[in-house]
């Protein structure tokens, strides 16, 4: 296991860099969910559209100053390794910047405010139809429980492989269960993709 | 944001990796609540903190929107000997990146303590990734555009280790 790499001195090993994407609604609680983990205060950089747009600018003519932000985090792993936690951009409109964002990504945490389920729907669909691994937090940020996890999963119509968790944005500990969550289900799904 | 500003007089400010940026790196964004957790609200998605009006953002690359090399969002740009080495010659914005890259550093937190958009922080490392004044460490992905298994497996170990 990696613990031999880690014993090597940091200069002999090129650094290697690894992303998750947070996602969700707007106001969900995906800076808050950065900010519970990550080793910095969490960064914003922004994105002027047309960098980044792949087929939107037929549809948006005249928005190639608009920019949007990304809020984003990093914990060190090791010597070697370090992983950036990036917020979607909240509203749906910025949906075209996901395709940068979960490039070569281990996956998603789409988190979910229960009062708001549909607000996900978006990133729901999208991780599906990219084939992102992802997972499904049910955010306990008010400290309430609206719904079972049960029926959650029957609203989204996701299916029984995507882990469904609760997790409190605030928490390092609950924040860190979810990322685990996440390169857990990954590894189940690249296991599957290579046999 | 301070594009025009405190990138000669800290010449000691290089972030170490794993640790907190200082504080002169850290007030480039003045949107961002310093010592406190942030909130989503003052993380509005939609804020735009009128950087775009105070300088056209592609200015410091006469125009140029395409970097001279790819630049995942991840991409972790270090300094190299010949960077250290021409450390004084370089122009403000330059010479910042140098300053900021003494330890690996991602192009996002490039962008955001430099106070530039992306694109623009992509095309200023790009020339300097050509010009070898800096190395750049892409993400290491297997078919499919995922981490392999043995990378994940690193990642778990290291977050559980956490």
């Amino acid at each position: 296991m990696p613990t031999a790499t880690r014993s090597e001195p940091a200069a002999t090993a090129a650094p290697v860099p690894v992303k998750i994407v947070i996602a969700g609604g707007f106001g969900v609680g995906k800076t808050t969910f950065v900010g519970s983990i990550s080793e910095i205060t969490p960064l914003t950089t922004e994105a002027p559209m047309t960098s980044v747009s792949r087929d939107i600018d037929a549809h948006l003519p005249g928005k190639t100053t608009t920019t949007v932000a990304m809020d984003f985090g990093r914990i060190t792993l090791g010597d070697d390794l370090i992983l950036y936690l990036f917020g979607t951009p909240g509203q749906d409109r910025f949906r075209f910047m996901w395709d940068e964002l979960v490039r070569g990504a281990i996956g998603a945490v789409v988190l979910v405010d229960t009062t708001r389920l549909a607000d996900c729907f978006p990133a729901v669909d999208y991780f599906e139809q990219s084939a992102v691994p992802f997972i499904v937090a049910v955010n306990t940020f008010h400290g309430r429980i609206h719904h079972h996890l049960r029926d959650v999963r029957e609203a989204l119509a996701v299916p029984d492989e995507v882990p469904l968790i609760h997790c409190d944005a605030r928490e390092r500990p609950s924040t860190k269960n979810a990322l685990l969550e996440l390169v857990q289900h990954a590894l189940v799904r690249a296991g599957a993709a290579t046999g | 944001m301070t594009v025009e500003g405190n990138g000669a007089a800290n010449g000691a400010a290089t972030p170490v990796p794993g640790a907190a940026p200082p504080p002169d790196l850290a007030r480039v964004d003045p949107g961002r609540p310093q010592g406190s957790r942030p909130s989503e609200e003052r993380y509005d998605d939609t804020v735009d903190d009128g950087l775009g009006d105070r300088i056209r953002p592609y200015a410091l690359t006469g125009g140029r929107t395409r970097s001279a090399v790819d630049l995942p969002l991840e991409s972790l740009v270090e300094r190299t000997p010949a960077g250290t080495a021409a450390l004084e010659a370089q122009t403000l914005e330059r010479r910042r990146i140098l300053e900021l890259c003494r330890g690996p550093l991602s192009i996002a937190e490039v962008s955001a303590h430099l106070g530039v958009h992306l694109g623009v922080a992509r095309v200023l490392v790009g020339d300097m990734k050509v010009e070898g004044l800096l190395e750049v460490h892409r993400p290491r992905q297997s078919t499919g555009d995922r981490p392999d298994i043995k990378l994940l497996e690193r990642v778990l170990d290291g977050l559980q280790a956490l």
